[in-house]
């Protein structure tokens, strides 16, 4: 049979790609029913923790484990030396796109990008406007998408600049891996990533709006109901910083506070995990109780740091992204290191015209969605979906990207009747402070049933442990 | 800490305790009920509504005041905010909410015990069954007290813990005394007379206080003495001066700001406690006096929500 996608594993002939030969060496001598102890072991720790999140639309507020697997994926040292140099180029550039659109707006005026296409976007916050930031990043902690085609090289699915998740399971998944089977971290080097919260608290230190004083850094969660709760707490904790909610926050004199026992204390960086509307009910919307009235004229005055910065929606949309490669050459004058998926934008009639055509061979997503909600497998869709979808899309074609079906590449992975390959994707995590820092692994997301290509965690997605190895 | 941690760890252990006073009560009643004397019956029923300040909102739901009534809207009523499943319902909520802060020990303890309760059939509550019910709460609130105190850091945690299961029981042992006493003795002429010894060992064992009084008075049961015991006798530990001690021990580690109304008016009590004389508070009036230490611990509680725990 014609194999169309590329797995991470096996080449196309069969045989073993050499930083897999440690595992695969390991699996064929280890005795199957000792590796099913273990993954019914690893459950059972998952649970015992409570690594879950809640799930949306359940009204019960009901907690679910992320399935995990314990085939790792694995990258080669020198592949992934070279991922890095792509996502620091992609994470640059968008930094310096988001300083340019709330300043001179050069890029518009060159007309790299459709003015129309910024500056009418939703997520463009014209509070932004003007407004300087340390060392002018934007993006401090941002998720990029990656997936390898078919023809093996990797291709950017989306940038996630806003609040991107999914860095606890990394980090947790390693020390599955390690307490479960130390053994094969024996057999081969694993690069750690364990070090990711002390970079990530030198970042948010290094954005503190006072050069004079050590930043009191807290994580800012919209609450325990929040699918991402589990996280938040998890990273407050190993920063060893305060984890807040909104009423835990007030303004006074432009100054930022959080009401403590032993009376206010003043909060310099702020790591929110809550969208941008829910910030400042003074500022965004009047209804939201999650956030800090006031907060937006502090951040405005100076006096303290928000990551991500307010506004950097703009950059990672999904309408956005295809001008990416345009802003790397225009901002770094170098050629993209990572490709784009090519994308149609449904709101121009010549690539709308195309998408209708053949929507039964296409994904179409909303520019503003994320987890998997709200989008159109064509290929995996009954013809009356697909039938619906159009409806959908016709009503407002501006609302949807459409991108050709990516044959995701596949890992072996645990299934019901032993290993058998599955679509992953990979989510790296890009830190922007005073200096970029990458560790080496991310969140593999592997989508468990046969022949799925969606990763997604709310849509029943699993995921892996990471390794680069050298 | 965060005030709303504090407040959170704090309602967490006072609902504990809560829950643990509430089985108490109704395990003396229940003992009264079913195995006493017939007099007194309609008293003792009424006992713990008044002593939880709910026999008005019993009276809507309840047409009887039977004691599988009772038991139903006290101990597994879950719209009643006083029930014990209620108590272990909120003290698992407010856990939750900071079980990063807690030991996952004490978390685990309350998940358990409110996984449990939610499973228990009501019908089960009854006769025998509602005092291993009773006794079974009390096991699992003494299980979360030891593993607070064996597990968690030495910080505010621990003493915001500690200062919501002092408070509580303080509370509550003030307001057993006072109904009790107004229920066996509705006259101070009665103190000196004749006893109903069933009743009275009956309020001690509710407390936990019976092997203590056999202890330190080594005499037959005296009003007085109960009394002196339940308030003043700081070596047992659900009175309320030894409550008062353990409060102030709580206040004295944690370092707050505009603490001074906190901290003064709970040294003030626990000075009127430790220099009190049984003989002049019933010269006083003993109900006056309860009446007294129960509003200014009302008030040390609303105090110590607006010093630490962000409520305006």
């Amino acid at each position: 049979m014609q194999r169309s996608h590329f797995d991470e594993m096996y080449a196309a002939d069969g045989t073993v790609r050499p930083h897999y030969r440690a595992l695969a060496k390991w699996l064929a001598e280890t005795p199957p029913e000792r590796v099913a102890e273990k993954r019914r072991e690893a459950d059972l720790l998952f649970h015992r923790v409570g690594i879950t999140f809640a799930v949306y639309g359940d009204a019960q507020g009901a907690e679910r484990l992320i399935p995990f697997d314990t085939v790792p994926r694995i990258i080669p040292l020198a592949e992934w030396e070279m991922l890095v140099k792509g996502l620091e180029q992609r994470v640059a550039a968008l930094n310096r796109f988001l300083h340019d659109v709330y300043h001179g707006q050069e890029i518009l005026k060159a007309g790299v990008i459709p003015a129309e296409q910024v500056l009418t976007n939703e997520a463009y916050q014209v509070a932004m406007l003007g407004l300087d930031l340390p060392h002018q990043v934007y993006s401090h902690v941002s998720g990029i998408d990656l997936i390898r085609h078919e023809d093996g090289k990797w291709y950017v699915l989306e940038d996630n600049l806003r609040t991107p998740s999914g860095v606890s399971y990394m980090l947790e998944n390693r020390k599955m891996m390690m307490r479960l089977f130390p053994e094969l971290f024996e057999r081969q080097r694993v690069h750690p990533v364990e070090h990711y919260p002390a970079l990530l608290l030198e970042t948010l230190r290094s954005i503190g709006p006072h050069a004079m004083r050590e930043a009191t850094v807290v994580v800012m969660t919209p609450g325990q109901y929040n699918s991402a709760y589990f996280e938040h707490a998890f990273l407050a904790q190993q920063m060893g910083v305060e984890l807040v909610e909104g009423p835990d926050l007030f303004v006074k004199d432009g100054y930022v506070y959080m009401r403590t026992t032993g009376g206010r204390q003043r909060v310099d960086v702020i790591y929110r995990r809550i969208d941008d509307a829910f910030l400042d009910p003074l500022a965004f919307r009047e209804d939201s109780l999650l956030g800090v009235p006031g907060l937006l004229s502090a951040y405005r005055a100076g006096n303290v740091s928000l990551a991500n910065a307010i506004g950097t929606g703009v950059a990672d949309d999904k309408s956005t992204c295809p001008y990416v490669p345009d802003m790397i050459r225009f901002y770094l004058g170098e050629e993209p290191l990572l490709a784009n998926v090519p994308t149609w934008q449904c709101k121009r009639p010549t690539d709308l015209a195309y998408v209708l055509e053949h929507l039964a061979d296409l994904v179409v997503k909303e520019v503003q969605g994320s987890g998997g909600y709200g989008m159109l497998i064509g290929p995996a869709s009954a013809a009356a979906e697909i039938d619906a979808f159009r409806a959908r899309l016709r009503a407002n074609p501006a609302n949807y990207i459409a991108q050709p079906t990516l044959s995701l590449s596949t890992c072996p992975t645990f299934v019901e009747r032993g290993i058998a390959p599955r679509h992953v994707d990979l989510r790296p995590f890009v830190l922007s402070g005073r200096e970029v820092k990458v560790v080496p692994g991310g969140l593999t997301r592997v989508a468990l049933g046969e022949g799925s290509l969606v990763v997604n965690s709310s849509q029943g997605g699993g995921t892996k442990d990471t390794w680069v190895v050298d | 800490m965060l005030s709303r941690v504090a407040d959170r760890i704090f309602w967490m252990s006072r609902q504990m305790e809560r829950a643990e006073n509430m089985a108490r009560i109704l395990g003396v009643t229940s003992n009264l009920v079913l195995f006493g004397t017939r007099d007194r019956q309609e008293e003792n029923l009424l006992a713990p509504l008044a002593i939880t300040g709910t026999a008005a909102t019993f009276a809507d739901r309840h047409q009887a005041l039977t004691l599988e009534a009772l038991i139903a809207f006290l101990a597994l009523d879950e719209t009643n905010p006083s029930s014990i499943y209620s108590c272990l319902r909120d003290a698992r909520e407010n856990a939750n909410a900071v079980r990063w802060q807690i030991t996952s020990e004490m978390w685990e303890t309350l998940n358990a015990t409110w996984l449990e309760v939610r499973g228990i059939r009501r019908e089960r509550v009854t006769g025998a069954g509602a005092t291993q019910f009773f006794d079974w709460v009390k096991e699992r609130s003494h299980l979360f007290r030891g593993v607070t105190y064996g597990t968690i850091m030495r910080g505010e945690a621990f003493n915001f813990s500690r200062l919501g299961t002092f408070l509580e029981r303080a509370d509550n042992t003030a307001r057993i005394l006072d109904v009790k006493y107004h229920i066996l003795l509705p006259s101070v002429k009665d103190v000196g007379g004749a006893l109903d010894y069933y009743q009275w060992t009956a309020l001690l064992r509710s407390v936990s206080a019976f092997e203590t009084y056999r202890a330190l008075y080594r005499d037959q049961i005296f009003p007085i003495k109960v009394a002196e015991l339940l308030i003043l006798e700081r070596r047992m530990p659900r009175s309320l001066a030894a409550c008062l001690d353990q409060i102030n021990q709580s206040l004295e580690r944690i370092e707050g700001q505009h603490d001074h109304a906190v901290k003064r008016l709970a040294g003030e009590l626990l000075t009127r406690l430790t220099h009190a004389d049984i003989e002049e508070i019933f010269q006083d009036g003993l109900h006056e006096f309860l009446t007294s230490c129960l509003a200014d611990m009302i008030e040390l509680g609303s105090r110590i929500q607006r010093a630490y725990l962000g409520t305006v």
